[in-house]
């Protein structure tokens, strides 16, 4: 009984475990914040991306779809390099701190914010374009309007990269090196008890991890088929 | 009814509303003229229809007017200083997901009106076009005529010197319809020209007052409503009159 993965993901949440609490909260602190300084930023640099029409405007659509796939373990190595002692940030002393994981998964959902959020801008800005230029709207003050909007699809596009950001594994690793009460999140736990080979409790933990983003997206579905319903 | 046409006509004739000019305007993509070249003026008290057959580029005109396209030939112009207010209804109006009063608050704002203004007059113009009970429903989920009303809406909150309709209710039912053409009135009544494509001969003859003849991109004729229907000038429209089919 005490080697059935579910029976140690039951006890562990049922303990109400300490050290488990810290890693779920930390992981969810580290991922929200990282999902939600990328769609700050990405949101707004799709819907650019979407208006304006500059040189180069097809290579940073290739670069940000392309950039959608980046290896985690390659942005953990590029802020690693960043952030290390030695590096240009190294002054700041961020690496192996619970930022430097934020950073991280930054780099990872940027990409999937910006590259999505473009596509869906786009499509929008089709069919909303003769009634904006009639309303004589620049572009800046289309950009506002479009987000707003296309608030639904975005939604599911913040879940897309909340997805990848809680998921990640290597570079959070490499970044925050999965020290015990400090760096560890769920991904770095599972992998540490599957290499000492404890494997029910990598599984426990493995299942814990699915219910909660199972959880946070099934919230999401239901505010926006919710909301979806009210709006049309 | 007629006196109160030529009531509504003799007070927009003390106040003509912006005159339009096109002056050799012609419209191509990918190498074919859809449109033009052509050459007219807008003084009248209007309403000016634009009829013709699918494909005679009445919604190119519509849209070269309004400044949605620019021609690659030629100049359009406007009487007075600088560009005229202007709005346009769609076919299919385009709204925002939004309830219909934000829809209204929304071109408030992009037109610059003071954020307490605002509400207000979003409210008023939808009492005007019936929507009061509707103002807090998504502008998505009202019905058609519903949404037409508020486009219209939309574009009566902007004053526009100028509105322009592309078949406004070619999509509605009669009831709509209706409701439609005396939104048309109302805004004539109010000094602001209109321009509006239709290809419903009846429509025409109930609200035009000169009529602008389209047929293979060029303009057949511009006369005043009356003597279009009793005594059309080219074989086209005489046809299309008559309800013949027209290349």
């Amino acid at each position: 009984m005490e080697n059935n993965a579910f029976y140690v993901a039951l006890s562990l949440l049922m303990n109400l475990d300490a050290a488990l609490f810290q890693i779920v909260a930390l992981s969810l602190q580290v991922s929200l914040l990282a999902v939600l300084a990328a769609a700050l930023l990405g949101f707004p640099l799709g819907a650019a991306v979407a208006l304006w029409r500059f040189p180069g405007r097809g290579g940073v659509i290739v670069a940000l779809n392309a950039l959608m796939g980046l290896p985690p373990v390659v942005a953990g190595l590029t802020v690693y390099l960043l952030l290390s002692r030695a590096g240009p940030l190294g002054e700041w002393g961020l690496l192996f701190t619970p930022t430097a994981m934020v950073i991280a998964q930054f780099v990872l959902v940027l990409p999937i914010l910006a590259a999505l959020s473009r596509q869906k801008v786009e499509e929008l800005l089709g069919e909303y374009r003769e009634q904006f230029i009639s309303l004589g709207m620049s572009r800046s003050r289309m950009m506002p309007t479009l987000l707003w909007d296309a608030r639904f699809t975005l939604l599911t596009v913040l879940l897309a990269g909340f997805g990848r950001a809680s998921a990640e594994v290597g570079a959070v690793m490499m970044v925050g090196g999965n020290i015990d009460g400090v760096t560890r999140v769920m991904t770095t736990a599972i992998v540490l008890e599957t290499s000492k080979g404890d494997l029910p409790l990598a599984l426990g933990l493995g299942i814990v991890l699915l219910t909660l983003v199972m959880l946070i997206n099934a919230g999401a579905y239901v505010v926006s088929e919710l909301a979806k319903r009210r709006v049309g | 009814m007629t006196s109160f046409n030529a009531l509504l006509n003799a007070a927009s004739t003390l106040c003509p509303p912006t005159a339009l000019r096109f002056e050799g305007v012609a419209f191509s993509h990918l190498g074919e003229t859809l449109l033009g070249p052509c050459s007219f003026t807008l003084t009248g008290p209007g309403p000016t229809l634009v009829m013709g057959p699918n494909g005679a580029g009445k919604s190119i005109l519509l849209r070269l007017a309004h400044g949605l396209l620019s021609p690659t030939q030629g100049q359009v112009s406007w009487s007075g200083e600088g560009r005229p207010r202007q709005a346009m209804v769609f076919q299919n109006p385009v709204l925002l997901r939004r309830s219909a009063v934000a829809n209204l608050t929304h071109a408030l704002a992009v037109n610059n009106t003071p954020r307490k203004a605002r509400r207000k007059l979003a409210l008023e113009a939808l009492e005007r076009f019936g929507l009061t009970a509707r103002a807090d429903t998504s502008a998505r989920v009202l019905s058609g005529g519903e949404q037409q009303r508020l486009a219209l809406a939309r574009a009566w909150v902007l004053a526009p010197d100028v509105l322009f309709l592309d078949e406004p209710t070619s999509a509605l039912d009669p009831a709509a319809i209706k409701a439609v053409e005396t939104a048309v009135r109302e805004f004539h009544q109010r000094g602001t020209r209109i321009v509006m494509t239709t290809h419903d001969l009846h429509q025409a003859k109930r609200l035009a007052g000169d009529v602008l003849f389209l047929a293979g991109g060029k303009i057949k004729e511009h006369t005043l409503t009356d003597s279009f229907f009793s005594s059309p000038a080219s074989k086209e429209a005489r046809a299309f009159i008559a309800g013949e089919l027209v290349e």
